[in-house]
């Protein structure tokens, strides 16, 4: 059965690859090619996940390129497929340009996704991790001509690499300490490597699941296309990064330090964001927001040992945002805003989409008997084991979802008013049309939004801890699930009633400056970095190489004068004393034998002095 | 069979040169046969070769200094000698619609190959040495001859004076190896079985300084790269595709051929030096790189990052104590496939680069814009070459790199960590060259708004192709560069 597994990654990889080089002649044939696709894909996973294959091929000096598909990966393939399909089926009636580009990246994604996943060795997962974060930037600047997407996909795509570089030093690290790199064995490294190793994944993974401080890039990615938001920031890719807590929570729980921090980073992103959430003036801006919030319950759980809690959570999750984003995506297309303002109303103008809005968000809420009720209250009872102040952070951070659920709900259920086509179109223009396209998949996600909390519930959830063969967990006592399912629906009730006006101040709009941090923190002075040592490369290295040249040109020149003036000089001065010598010894030769004669004496004498005064 | 591989191009260079009055047409097909036939030819050998040291010919060459023509191919050289023979291939399918007087033009590559496969196959320093000055020579020709721009001869003349410089440190080094060695001999493999200079340390410390400054002139490493984007931005787009892809290779082979093996002790004990240089050329290239406007520029200095990969793995392996070989050679095997992935995608780069030249009339980005709508099969092709070049998995930056960094890790963790960042930057400044090029708001005046054509995409698609292949399915390439690696690794512990 290792063909399905194959075929689950190289299917939509390749249809996807065709599709988004295909150009402009394959637009007709996307949106048919990428839902047949999709829906191969969940075949394959739900024979993926009944038949547990496993590959493994020689890779990479050191590692092999090895795929499994255990409990946790047999979940998450099905949910993942499941939603990649629905968000497709609804782009079918939302996309409406760049068909084959948008079909091929999407299709490209969910074969990264689905890779990372089911991967098994470092080298598989940095490969599916990458590549999701490489499309994510396709798509999220799927707009291409806006500046601002751009810059958008860009901030997602660095941010996230950033936390990337955590795997590639854990790979270092794992190889370095002898081992081979299959995630399975990174607990068993020894001393400090296995530190180091745990901190690469902690910051991978943190940034792909947008935790803090990494969570400002999926504010900017809400300028995407709403599927992308739809698939990326709720089942996809944000998701991913909790996946790996949750794959590695052996890891985590063998460095106490890494499980400690992961925990605190968890509750309080899901505090922090809830906060932000809360104060959101922009739905998908407050959807985006609770993601992060919602992550960090997923992260808390791998943290604290909940793992059968969080992955149930991160399922339930899958289903209800996807629903929010669609449903605010259609109303995007429909009526051209994103404005909560603006948006007053919409649910009972396309009451079909309300109705399953609602659902939603209920359930983000925590309200019983919905998904992340059940889900969350199983990640709290962890949380409790393990510290009661993070308990706490974790209680209150439930209470904000119930906050800014209610504040979403509150205003797109309240009565239209007659001037709210004022306030539409502020984006682009609706088409004031949700077709049935968009609508089957919503209803399609509302019901997984009403029955998932069955895995955390108490029947379903000890076969769900052995279907992910997990440990077990402490589970929620009847009296803690009544206690915060009461808490939400009094926060749910308030915050439904108060939602025109609840403030949306500059600093959660901002999502705390994070951005503008980063900006100004990092990028800004990697920018001024780089033009300065750009110049010192012209001006300063460069010149003095060029130096060089000229500083040889002069020293030939010296040599030359050295040369004609010194050297030569010597020698014209030798010729010319030279002839100078023999025209005094011309004089001697006259011709004239008397005075040959008195030369010859006068040697003579001189010879005979000389001879008188050697002898003496 | 490998002196024919070795010098066919160069006989159909002469044939060329003596024909009188050939038809363009004719010298195109000529060239591409020939650098075809070569491609094939490296396919076959690859094909036969089973280990060790193959194809050997050794012939008595100058017998009065113990100089041999000694050739051989192993797992170090196959794999450059196969990028050689494909680099320029590309070049002559896509030099069939550019460039004026063709038939020297094609004479002058056909030689240029000549003298790279020769050094890759060399097993004999002097006859390395040839070759090596031999190539610098050709380049010069290719630079001078059909540059672009003002300043051509000027970049040429640099080039040409700073590598040839260089060339003579290196040259200083080989004697210094020849002197060491008893019997005197340029053999490289009777030299790296002597390893002569170890024991004697000052001697061995001088030796390996001359190589290591010639060779980092060739790779070039910081602070010896300022011949390089000069020499690109002028070249023709042919002669910076092999200038990157394939000569730039030399020095780094150089290191994992020469300065490794034959003078192992020095080379341990100056490692770190390796380790530093190469740090700080990955970040040094990507920086500067960010801050470049012009596109050809920009590749340039990724060039300089891309080879500041392959010293930092060459430098891990030198630092042997108490660290594994395993992990060393993991490093190597990473160094080798960098310079053939290197080649691959940045002579594709090159090659669009001048497709972009030569359809708009300059290489500085901001005078683009908005291409993407206009010449979308330019933009797909170079979207691919940028991913590809940021060291993205799934094509062969990332099969390089992933081992570079996990394998010199243990060995060099805070070397290894920091040239991390290096890919962090290389991603940013790609995303932002194809912001400023193809997408956002269309800004180009191209008076010719061309996609590119059939020829363009025949020599610059095969390049990515082959990126992608080798970054799904590397085991055919890390089957051959392996066992070497470990060699080498071997060889640097004694």
């Amino acid at each position: 059965m290792t063909a399905v597994l194959w075929t689950l990654v190289t299917l939509p990889a390749t249809a996807g690859a065709v599709l988004a080089l295909g150009g402009r002649g394959a637009g007709r044939a996307a949106p048919a090619v990428g839902v047949f696709t999709a829906a191969a894909v969940l075949v394959l996973a739900l024979g993926a996940a009944w038949t547990r294959p496993a590959v493994s091929v020689p890779f990479v000096a050191g590692a092999a390129f090895a795929l499994r598909v255990d409990g946790l990966a047999a979940v998450t393939v099905v949910a993942v497929a499941a939603v990649s399909l629905l968000v497709l089926v609804f782009s079918v009636g939302d996309v409406r340009s760049g068909r084959a580009r948008f079909f091929g990246l999407m299709l490209v994604f969910v074969a990264a996704v689905l890779l990372t996943t089911t991967a098994a060795t470092l080298p598989a997962l940095l490969l599916g991790w990458e590549v999701m974060g490489a499309t994510s930037y396709g798509l999220i600047a799927f707009v291409w001509r806006d500046p601002d997407r751009l810059a958008a996909g860009t901030t997602a795509f660095l941010t996230t690499r950033l936390g990337d570089l955590g795997l590639y030093l854990a790979a270092g690290a794992a190889l370095a300490a002898g081992a081979g790199l299959g995630l399975d064995q990174l607990v068993q490294l020894p001393g400090p490597w296995r530190e180091v190793v745990a901190a690469g994944v902690l910051t991978a993974a943190l940034g792909k699941a947008a935790q803090l401080p990494f969570s400002f890039w999926l504010s900017k990615a809400m300028l995407g296309p709403s599927p992308v938001s739809a698939l990326l920031h709720s089942a996809a890719m944000v998701a991913m990064g909790g996946y790996l807590l949750l794959r590695l929570h052996a890891l985590l729980a063998a460095t106490a330090w890494a499980a400690a921090t992961a925990a605190w980073v968890g509750a309080i992103t899901a505090l922090v964001l809830g906060v932000v959430a809360v104060g959101q003036s922009d739905l998908k801006q407050l959807l985006a927001a609770s993601t992060a919030a919602q992550l960090g319950f997923v992260v808390l759980g791998a943290a604290t040992g909940g793992v059968a809690g969080g992955a149930a959570h991160l399922i339930g999750h899958a289903a209800t945002k996807a629903l929010l984003f669609l449903a605010a995506g259609a109303w995007l297309t429909a009526l051209g805003t994103r404005q909560l303002a603006a948006l007053r109303g919409a649910g009972r103008r396309y009451r079909w989409v309300g109705v399953v809005f609602a659902a939603g968000a209920v359930s983000l809420a925590g309200v019983p008997p919905l998904a992340l009720w059940a889900t969350k209250d199983e990640v709290l009872a962890a949380t409790k084991e393990y510290s009661w102040p993070l308990y706490v952070v974790s209680l209150i951070a439930a209470a904000l979802s119930a906050a800014y659920a209610g504040k979403a709900l509150g205003l797109v259920l309240r009565p239209l008013r007659a001037d709210a086509p004022a306030g539409y179109d502020t984006e682009d223009r609706g088409t004031r049309h949700i077709g049935a396209w968009q609508k089957i998949p919503l209803m399609v996600l509302a019901v997984g939004a009403v029955l998932l909390e069955l895995p955390a519930l108490p029947p379903v959830a000890a076969s769900f801890e052995r279907l992910l063969g997990v440990p077990a967990q402490p589970s929620a006592t009847g009296v803690a699930m009544a206690l915060s399912g009461g808490l939400a629906v009094v926060v749910l009730v308030v915050a439904v009633l108060l939602a025109p006006r609840l403030p949306a101040p500059g600093w959660t709009r901002a999502w705390l400056g994070l951005a503008a941090a980063a900006d100004r923190g990092v990028v800004r002075p990697v920018l001024a970095l780089s033009r300065g040592l750009a110049a010192f490369d012209d001006r300063v290295l460069d010149r003095a190489v060029m130096a060089v040249a000229p500083a040889g040109r002069r020293t030939a020149a010296v040599f030359a004068r050295l040369d004609d003036a010194g050297l030569d000089g010597l020698v014209t001065r030798i010729a010319a004393g030279a002839r100078r010598f023999g025209e005094l010894a011309r004089y001697p030769q006259t011709g004239q034998v008397h005075q040959y004669y008195a030369q010859a004496v006068v040697v003579l004498a001189a010879a005979a002095a000389l001879l008188l005064l050697l002898v003496r | 069979m490998l002196s024919l591989l070795v010098f066919a191009p160069a006989c159909v260079a002469v044939i060329l040169l003596l024909w009188p009055k050939p038809p363009d047409r004719a010298v195109h097909w000529v060239w591409i046969l020939v650098s075809g036939a070569e491609v094939a030819a490296v396919a076959a050998l690859w094909a036969g070769y089973d280990g060790g040291i193959g194809y050997e010919v050794d012939t008595p060459w100058i017998p009065g200094v113990g100089s041999r023509y000694h050739l051989g191919l192993d797992g170090l050289s196959l794999p450059l000698i196969g990028l050689t023979a494909v680099v320029f291939c590309m070049c002559a399918i896509y030099s069939r619609r550019h460039g004026d007087r063709p038939r020297r033009f094609a004479a002058l590559f056909l030689a240029l190959e000549t003298t790279c496969i020769g050094l890759f196959a060399a097993l004999d320093l002097l006859v390395f040495f040839v070759f090596f000055d031999l190539s610098i020579v050709g380049m010069y020709a290719v630079i001078a001859g059909w540059g672009h721009g003002a300043q051509a001869a000027r970049s040429a003349l640099k080039f040409f004076l700073y590598t040839f410089i260089g060339s003579l440190a290196l040259l200083v080094g080989f004697i210094g190896l020849f002197l060491a060695a008893s019997p005197h001999t340029f053999d490289m493999l009777a030299l790296t079985a002597q390893a002569p200079l170890n024991g004697r340390g000052v001697a061995g410390g001088l030796v390996l300084l001359a190589i290591g400054v010639g060779l980092a002139v060739k790779t070039p490493t910081f602070p010896f790269h300022t011949w390089l984007p000069p020499a690109h931005t002028d070249a023709p787009a042919a002669g910076s595709a092999v200038l990157a892809g394939v000569l730039l290779k030399m020095g780094t082979y150089g290191f994992l051929r020469i300065a490794m093996p034959m003078l192992p002790e020095a080379w341990r004990r100056y490692a770190v030096v390796a380790v530093v240089v190469g740090v700080v050329s990955v970040l040094y290239g990507a920086l500067v790189a960010l801050a470049q406007t012009s596109f050809k520029r920009m590749i340039a200095y990724t060039s300089v990052n891309h080879m500041g990969y392959i010293l930092l793995a060459v430098g891990a392996a030198g630092l042997v104590a108490g660290t594994d070989p395993q992990a060393r050679a993991v490093a190597l095997t990473g160094a080798v496939t960098q310079m053939v992935s290197h080649g691959l995608i940045t002579g594709a780069l090159f090659l669009l680069a001048g497709i972009l030249y030569e359809r708009g009339g300059t290489y500085e980005m901001d005078a683009y814009g908005g291409l993407a709508a206009d010449t979308p099969r330019f933009t797909a092709l170079t979207v691919i070459a940028a991913f590809a070049s940021l060291g993205l998995p799934g094509f062969s930056g990332f099969i390089a790199e992933f081992q570079i960094f996990a394998g010199s890790f243990g060995p060099a963790p805070v070397g290894a960590g920091i040239a991390l960042l290096g890919i962090l930057l290389t991603a940013a400044l790609f995303l932002w060259a194809l912001h400023r090029l193809f997408l956002g708001p269309s800004r180009h005046a191209l008076s010719r708004p061309a996609d590119v054509t059939g020829s363009e995409i025949a020599a610059i698609a095969p390049l990515l192709t082959l990126s992608v292949v080798i970054g799904i399915f590397p085991r055919p390439l890390l089957d051959l560069i392996e066992p070497a690696a470990h060699n080498v690794v071997d060889l640097v512990a004694r």
